[in-house]
């Protein structure tokens, strides 16, 4: 006999979206709105930039100028801006595991539905 | 397109028709993708420099022809609509599809949000330009992401059809820019001074951390597949339309960096919210600029419009599967679409375009188009040993297994250790979200699911079951 679900009334149904949606909410937009994400780039501004200290030669300081830049101060941040790419090893093997055990968990519970999928696809009694 | 047998209900499924060459399997993913390369690619040049903004480029051009490779030699098996999510349920289990379902949603609903965003942006450049400074970009996001679903709710064949003739223009609009900089049109000649003066500032792990945007040059290719089911030859269309596609989005790539790396100061570039009409300001000159206004807004609501088709429909399959509440998988009983579906993801997109900025969006889509690749390395080992070379007959075979995989899941790698450069906190946000998502798949939804639909393909049993 073929496996029968049971039949999903209306509360539980949105209540399954309202899940959804928190869900989806919660782990990616809260982080950004609470500040605790974002891409790690600082800027270091100089003190009386000049596109010379600015390290610009002077067509870069055209191409700035034809996009509306033309003082040097207005640019300081965006050129000294960087990216701090020094990590310890305890974050990044956290991160690995997280990938890995998320694909690992995936598969193997898969692999527990797949078989009761595949069972009653080609057992004619379940049929 | 292959989105008819999805809207269809399933009492009454339509036979699709075969009508698609491979001439239109690359228009499809030229179409999807071409965004990439007015938006969000020069990032890369941010994260680690010219240089390694090239390096990136190529990488990535690379792991998305073991993509192409893979994902041809799959579907041309398992012919359906779907694509992966369709692979994913037949070879690896229900729970892998409902994650490969959900990574195919957020990788569409965050590009469409990055879309929405990049329209707001532009308009606001534009109107500064006229004099018309601190224009409000938020009431032009809503209004692109509403309107956009409003034609997809109405239908959407024939805007499907424009989109493709609007991403031409676009496509033509990169080669227009290259080809009048090379003629000497631009007022402001081209600088490459800072390969040599500042070659790469953060060093070799620059070009590390720059795949993580490389990626965004052909985020979508894959995309190809979904349409499998209307194709005359699977076994010669999907491979060689898809690989035309990623050869065509490599040279656009490689011109849109050239023009861009040489007209803009890197430092600029890499930050940049339309590369492509920055660099077309530098150049002075009036019909450029128009040209590439034209092209970056027909690329960015023609990917938007293709985003809400394929994000509703992945959603609408898992609610007609009840792998989400069955309540999604309804058809709107005058326009056939999937106008739940629709409506649902609206507010997400909507959330993320106007809160969140646009290389935290871009990486929430490349981070689910990454988690996907992935799945396809062990999807298709899996693939072969549940089904043999000689048990089904394949539409295509991939020369060199496993190469394609190991070359696929090493570059996958590579790419997870670039976003964690600089972004790992929303690689944890992520990554945290599908394995919450994935436990209230398995624990509570499963049970509303039938278990003998999820195989439907006429196959032998697969080996060790």
């Amino acid at each position: 006999m073929a496996y029968q679900p049971p039949k999903q009334g209306l509360a539980g149904q949105v209540f399954d979206v309202i899940t959804l949606l928190v869900l989806t909410v919660g782990a990616l937009y809260l982080p950004l709105y609470l500040g605790f994400a974002g891409a790690a780039k600082t800027p270091n501004p100089i003190a009386n930039p000049t596109w010379e200290a600015l390290g610009q030669n002077a067509t870069e300081a055209k191409q700035w100028a034809a996009i509306g830049i033309t003082d040097p101060a207005a640019a300081n941040d965006i050129i000294t801006a960087r990216f701090d790419y020094s990590f310890s090893w305890a974050p990044l093997i956290v991160m690995a595991v997280l990938v890995i055990g998320y694909f690992v968990l995936v598969v193997r519970l898969s692999d527990r539905e797949y078989r009761e999928v595949i069972e009653e696809r080609f057992d004619p009694k379940r049929r | 397109m292959a989105n008819v047998t999805a809207t269809a209900p399933a009492t009454e499924r339509l036979q699709l028709l075969r009508v698609l060459g491979p001439a239109h399997i690359w228009a499809l993913g030229v179409g999807i993708v071409l965004v990439g390369e007015y938006m969000g690619w020069n990032f890369s040049v941010g994260k680690g420099g010219m240089i390694a903004g090239l390096a990136a480029c190529w990488v990535a051009g690379l792991l998305y022809t073991c993509v192409a490779m893979i994902d041809s030699k799959v579907t041309s098996t398992i012919a359906a609509a779907g694509g992966q999510y369709a692979q994913a349920k037949h070879i690896v289990g229900p729970l892998m599809a409902f994650n490969v379902g959900l990574f195919l949603v957020m990788a569409y609903t965050m590009l469409e949000a990055a879309n929405a965003i990049t329209v707001g942006y532009l308009l606001d450049t534009v109107a500064g330009m006229m004099g018309h400074t601190g224009l409000n970009q938020k009431p032009f996001i809503i209004l692109s992401i509403m309107f956009l679903a409003w034609l997809n709710f109405r239908g959407v064949l024939a805007t499907l059809t424009f989109n493709l003739v609007i991403t031409a223009i676009a496509f033509l609009a990169i080669i227009a820019l290259f080809v009048s900089v090379q003629l000497g049109a631009s007022a402001v000649p081209m600088d490459f001074s800072a390969i040599t003066t500042s070659p790469l500032p953060y060093g070799w792990i620059g070009i590390v951390a720059a795949l993580h945007f490389g990626l965004w040059y052909y985020l979508g290719i894959e995309g190809t597949c979904q349409a499998a089911e209307e194709v005359r030859s699977p076994a010669r269309s999907l491979p060689y339309g898809t690989m035309a596609g990623i050869m065509t989005l490599l040279i656009a790539a490689t011109m849109t960096w050239y023009v861009c790396s040489g007209l803009l100061p890197w430092e600029y570039l890499g930050q940049a919210g339309t590369p492509l009409f920055d660099a077309a300001r530098v150049t002075g000159n009036t019909g450029l600029m128009v040209l590439l206004f034209v092209g970056t807004m027909f690329s960015t609501l023609a990917s938007a419009n293709g985003c809400i088709n394929d994000a509703s429909r992945a959603w609408f399959s898992m609610g007609r599967d009840r792998y989400l509440p069955s309540w999604f998988g309804a058809v709107h009983p005058v326009y056939r679409t999937p106008y739940r579906s629709i409506v649902f993801l609206v507010p997400i997109a909507l959330i993320f375009a106007l809160g969140a900025p646009l290389d935290q969006v871009v990486t929430f889509s490349i981070l689910s188009g990454l988690l996907g690749y992935t799945f396809m390395t062990f999807n298709m080992v899996m693939f072969r040993r549940k089904w043999p070379l000689d048990t089904i007959k394949r539409g295509y075979v991939h020369p060199l297994h496993p190469l394609p995989v190991i070359v696929l899941l090493t570059l996958c790698a590579a790419a997870y250790f670039a976003v964690f450069l600089g972004y790992g906190t929303q690689l944890s946000a992520m990554m945290c979200f599908y394995i919450v998502a994935s436990l209230w798949f398995h624990f509570r939804r499963y049970r509303f699911v039938r278990r003998g639909d999820q195989f439907t393909m006429p196959w032998p049993k697969p080996l060790g079951y």
